[in-house]
């Protein structure tokens, strides 16, 4: 089958659905790929790049006319007209909020698959588009902010004075906010973060920041998003969004809900309140933005000098690498859904993945329209709160302890039944017993604190010495009865085995060990 | 003559004791050795002078039994001496464990040949004198015999399942025979009402009781070790080690020899601790490893939960993680030294030390088939015994160490034992692994450990399978890391 890279159609878009790299992955699973003349010039992937690494550029039709068409947006009313029926196109093509674009699609009789409606389970995180593409963008909100920001970042103590380090409070321990977290405490500043879900406090403490905690009851999370909030939580932590954001040089917002406008956090009285010079990244600008001030895809200077920025397209500000990263994500789908490397793309609708990216599917290329897909069923993320009612509580009634006067009772029956025996057994075997007791008290306390690793040389050096036996066969051999001065002789061989064995292996071991 | 050789037993006696603790600490462990060796050699040569005594006895009038007794101690003696250090000299260390199982088995039969000997000798001399042997102390003689040659049979047998398990010539699955409790229980219940007999009976008419018992002693010792899955080797080892000791112990008693119950006991004892601590490391308890048959108790719980997916590594990344590493941990279990990848895995900690990277090795008390297994190998490969630390050591570091390695281990780093109170390892300690950064599990497959129960920790985020053989593996790692 033959995959289409096309370009971008969309004004300004930088990005590209597959670099060189990725491509001739694409065609080690089979297929046969195109790319459209100058998709990749935006990204630092010149036609001549994938030319030298053996993948065809060709115009847009035959890009278009192709089997299976990977692009970075949703394509365009035209664009589906382009698309032939029965063909596969995968994009980001947030089904959930363009109702009227899966309708198209589904009229143009093709497959559709979402890249950004990837489950979040570990499995699909290969294929995880948005989380690779918040991944850079959280980076580069932080750069972004530095670039706007009039000071450094990194405290310092210099002969022209004192340099405090800024202070940054990212919203939303998501991908983003992570990535962010990361790059801003790289740059030496000092890192606060909230997050509505508090599972997440240990990523955020993991990553150098310190985790902005809000007195209030909180919901784990159960398919790995964020939820809104109940009113009376609402109130708590807004209060807690103004404090910290006052406080803070830098703010960084990243919540986001899906299927859902960006829940507004950051007020235009608090906006109002903080110094001159800070800067807020406003990552949710797409969806309505965290913050009032917020207008999308535009640098805003507030009355009071804070510049507010709503870049929707962060992540294409870094083209090369998200869209090596977007590459790659589809690479790992494609794998998923050529489970051959056939180079024919086959989806399964059992698997959770498959099945969830699935908008449309036309019917065997047959049919006029294809079927909607959408919405999946739910995918559960976390196992564990779904099978609490299968672990039964072992220790349900621990045994009570036992009367500790048992032990004495049954030391002293032991005692007497010994004493008893002791009184029958002829003289002549006490001393024996005497000498028996003692060695296994000497033994237990000898034994008792051996290093581990030396156990192996010990068990081998007891062998050796277990082999003493050979002094009782020694006295038997020559006793004046052939038959046991043979089984003494078999038992010496047996015993002599053990001396020389035990003690040179024990030898050879302990001159392996050696200190560093 | 006598006193002499008494003296020297009593000499051999205390060189064995500071033998066995001076095997307690690395420093001391070769004098210990030597100190053995001492012993050993005081007590043959003693034991030989009391036989070259008797030719000079003037009341034995035939001498040629001697004669022949001692051609017989000779030969048999340079013969074993030989075969013992060339198993010595050849065995890979990798098959301590065969070899340690094997030299058990010799110490059971030659226990039971004692013993048989011993029996042999009273009963000809009863029918021949007419009972002026042993009359006054017949029956407690009787029941040494007896209880020597049980000991030392059951040992026999339990040693060398062990040694077939062990070199993988024998199923390492547990056996388990319906009622098999009932089974042991039964075999020392007639082997008790043997031995009441036996101890009641004069010259041949003991053998055959005496013969029963050892058939069954013998069966009890198969069965014993049978039932115990190739996992619990360390224990079964360690246990028969016990079991060994013992046997010598009770050939002392029959003998009336001193030096014999004194070392026996020593060897007793010793395996007998080694088994407890080996039984504390397995959460197991010590009675049910000394009545055999543990290794399958409790509903092997093969419920089939989904634990999410895993995630691969190749080995260029993994070396890539080490190198930026400050401080990596290196878990090894049976899978290394069935791959022999000790010393691949030797070379690799050399070069992540030359950058200045903090290696150490974990090792879970039951990593193995022997007590101590993993520390015997590493030190093969030279690697220095103090970044060798024991699980106690490491546990609290986990935490702030970026790289575990698992190496050939399963369910000793098995987070299942301390989370799910329904697994069949639960309350087993385990190394906390999955506290590291990265962890790098290397496995041939998905396959579950030797406790049949899959593991969590190759689905936590922080884990990585780098699925191959251990050996090439390693050595891909360490060619990657140039």
């Amino acid at each position: 089958m033959r995959i289409g890279i096309p370009r971008e159609s969309r004004p300004g878009e930088t990005l590209v659905a597959a670099t060189a790299k990725t491509a001739s992955q694409l065609a080690a699973l089979g297929y046969d790929v195109v790319v459209e003349q100058g998709a990749g010039a935006a990204a630092d992937q010149p036609d001549v790049a994938f030319t030298d690494a053996g993948v065809r550029v060709v115009p847009a039709d035959e890009v278009w006319s192709s089997d299976v068409v990977v692009k970075v947006n949703a394509p365009t009313d035209d664009e589906v007209g382009r698309l032939r029926p029965g063909a596969t196109v995968i994009a980001l093509l947030a089904p959930a909020r363009s109702p009227e674009l899966v309708e198209r699609l589904s009229a143009a009789g093709v497959t559709a698959l979402a890249m950004d409606a990837v489950p979040r389970i570990s499995r699909a995180q290969s294929m995880d588009v948005l989380s690779s593409m918040a991944n850079v963008a959280g980076y580069r909100a932080v750069i972004e902010s530095a670039h706007e920001f009039g000071r450094l970042f990194t405290g310092q103590v210099t002969a022209a004075g004192k340099v405090p380090p800024a202070r940054v409070f990212v919203v939303g321990a998501g991908v983003a906010g992570l990535a962010a977290i990361g790059a801003a405490g790289s740059l030496g500043a000092i890192v606060r973060a909230f997050d509505v879900r508090p599972e997440v406090a240990e990523q955020v403490e993991s990553m150098g920041a310190q985790f902005v905690t809000v007195d209030m009851e909180q919901e784990v999370s159960a398919d790995g998003y964020a939820k809104e909030m109940t009113a009376e939580q609402e109130a708590a932590t807004a209060a807690m969004y103004d404090e910290e954001a006052r406080a803070a040089d830098i703010v960084i917002t990243t919540a986001l809900i899906p299927g859902r406008p960006a829940p507004l956090l950051v007020t235009a009285e608090t906006v109002a309140a903080m110094r001159p010079g800070s800067v807020i990244v406003d990552m949710a600008a797409a969806n309505g933005g965290n913050v009032a001030a917020t207008v999308k895809d535009e640098r805003v200077v507030t009355a009071n000098g804070v510049t507010v920025l709503g870049y929707t397209d962060l992540a294409g500000r870094l083209a090369a690498q998200t869209s090596q990263l977007y590459g790659t994500n589809v690479v790992n789908l494609l794998k998923l859904l050529t489970p051959e490397k056939d180079g024919v793309l086959t989806l399964d609708m059992d698997d959770v993945v498959q099945r969830g990216i699935t908008v449309t599917r036309s019917v065997d290329g047959q049919g006029e329209t294809a079927e909607v897909m959408w919405p999946p069923p739910p995918v559960q993320v976390s196992a564990a709160p779904a099978d609490t009612t299968k672990v039964v509580p072992v220790e349900a009634a621990p045994s009570p302890p036992p009367d500790p006067r048992r032990r004495w009772y049954a030391a002293g029956l032991g005692a007497v039944v010994f004493l008893a025996l002791a009184t029958l057994a002829p003289p002549s075997f006490l001393p024996s017993l005497t000498v028996f007791v003692l060695a296994v008290v000497i033994g237990f306390y000898v034994i008792g604190n051996v290093h581990h690793a030396l156990h192996t040389p010990l068990m081998s050096v007891t062998n050796a010495i277990s082999g003493i036996i050979v002094v009782g066969a020694i006295l038997q051999a020559p006793i004046d009865n052939l038959a046991v001065q043979v089984i003494a002789g078999v038992a010496i061989l047996l015993a002599s085995i053990n001396v020389f064995g035990g003690f040179l292996v024990t030898r050879r071991m302990l001159n392996m060990f050696q200190k560093g | 003559m006598v006193s002499f050789v008494t003296g020297a037993y009593i000499l051999a006696a205390l060189l064995f004791i500071l033998a066995l603790a001076g095997l307690s600490k690395h420093e001391t462990a070769r004098r210990g050795n030597a100190f053995g060796m001492a012993g050993m050699a005081l007590a043959v040569v003693a034991t030989l002078l009391l036989v070259l005594d008797y030719l000079t006895d003037d009341l034995i009038v035939d001498k040629t039994p001697i004669v022949i007794g001692l051609v017989i101690i000779l030969v048999a003696g340079t013969v074993g001496a030989v075969i013992g250090i060339r198993l010595a000299r050849g065995v890979e260390m990798t098959g301590m464990p065969e070899l340690i199982a094997m030299m058990h088995s010799f110490v059971g039969l030659a226990a039971v040949l004692v013993g048989y000997n011993t029996f042999i000798e009273v009963a000809s001399a009863h029918s021949t004198v007419g009972g002026a042997v042993g009359a006054e102390s017949g029956a407690v003689h009787n029941a040494e015999v007896f209880i020597g040659v049980f000991i030392g049979a059951v040992t026999f047998t339990g040693s060398i399942v062990a040694n077939l398990k062990l070199s993988a010539r024998m199923r390492s699955a547990p056996i388990a025979l319906p009622g098999r409790h009932l089974l042991n229980l039964g075999i020392l219940v007639v082997s008790a009402v043997l031995m009441v007999w036996f101890m009641l009976t004069d010259g041949w008419v003991g053998m055959a009781p005496l013969a029963v018992m050892t058939v069954l002693a013998l069966v009890l010792g198969f069965h014993l070790v049978a039932a115990i899955g190739g996992g619990d080797m360390p224990v079964v080892v360690s246990m028969l080690n016990s079991y060994s000791g013992w046997a010598a112990a009770a050939a002392g008693f029959m003998l009336g020899n001193d030096l014999l119950i004194i070392t026996g006991a020593l060897v007793g004892s010793s395996g007998a601790i080694l088994s407890y601590i080996m039984c504390k490391a397995m959460n197991r308890s010590f009675v049910s490893v000394i009545a055999g048959g543990f290794g399958s108790d409790g509903a092997v719980s093969g419920e089939a939960r989904d634990y999410g997916e895993h995630r691969e590594i190749q080995a260029d990344d993994v070396a890539d993680l080490l190198a930026h590493a400050s401080s990596v941990v290196i878990t090894p279990g049976y899978g290394m030294a069935v791959a022999q990848a000790q010393y691949p895995v030797a070379e690799m900690t050399k070069k992540l030390r030359e950058k200045g990277v903090d290696v150490r090795f974990g090792i879970h008390p039951v990593a193995g088939r022997l007590p101590g297994h993993m520390n015997v190998l590493l030190a093969e490969a030279r690697v220095p015994y103090d970044i060798v630390l024991e699980m106690d050591e490491v546990n609290d570091d986990f935490p702030d160490t970026d790289v575990v390695l698992v190496i050939g281990a399963n369910d000793t780093v098995n987070p299942a034992a301390l989370e799910e109170p329904g697994s069949p390892i639960a309350g087993m300690p385990v190394l906390e692994v999955w506290n590291a950064r990265d962890v790098i599990v290397f496995k041939r497959s998905m396959a579950t450990g030797y406790a049949g129960v899959q593991n969590p920790l190759f689905f936590k985020d922080n884990a990585q399978m780098l699925f191959g053989d251990a050996k090439d593996k390693v050595n891909e790692i360490v060619a990657a890391l140039g």
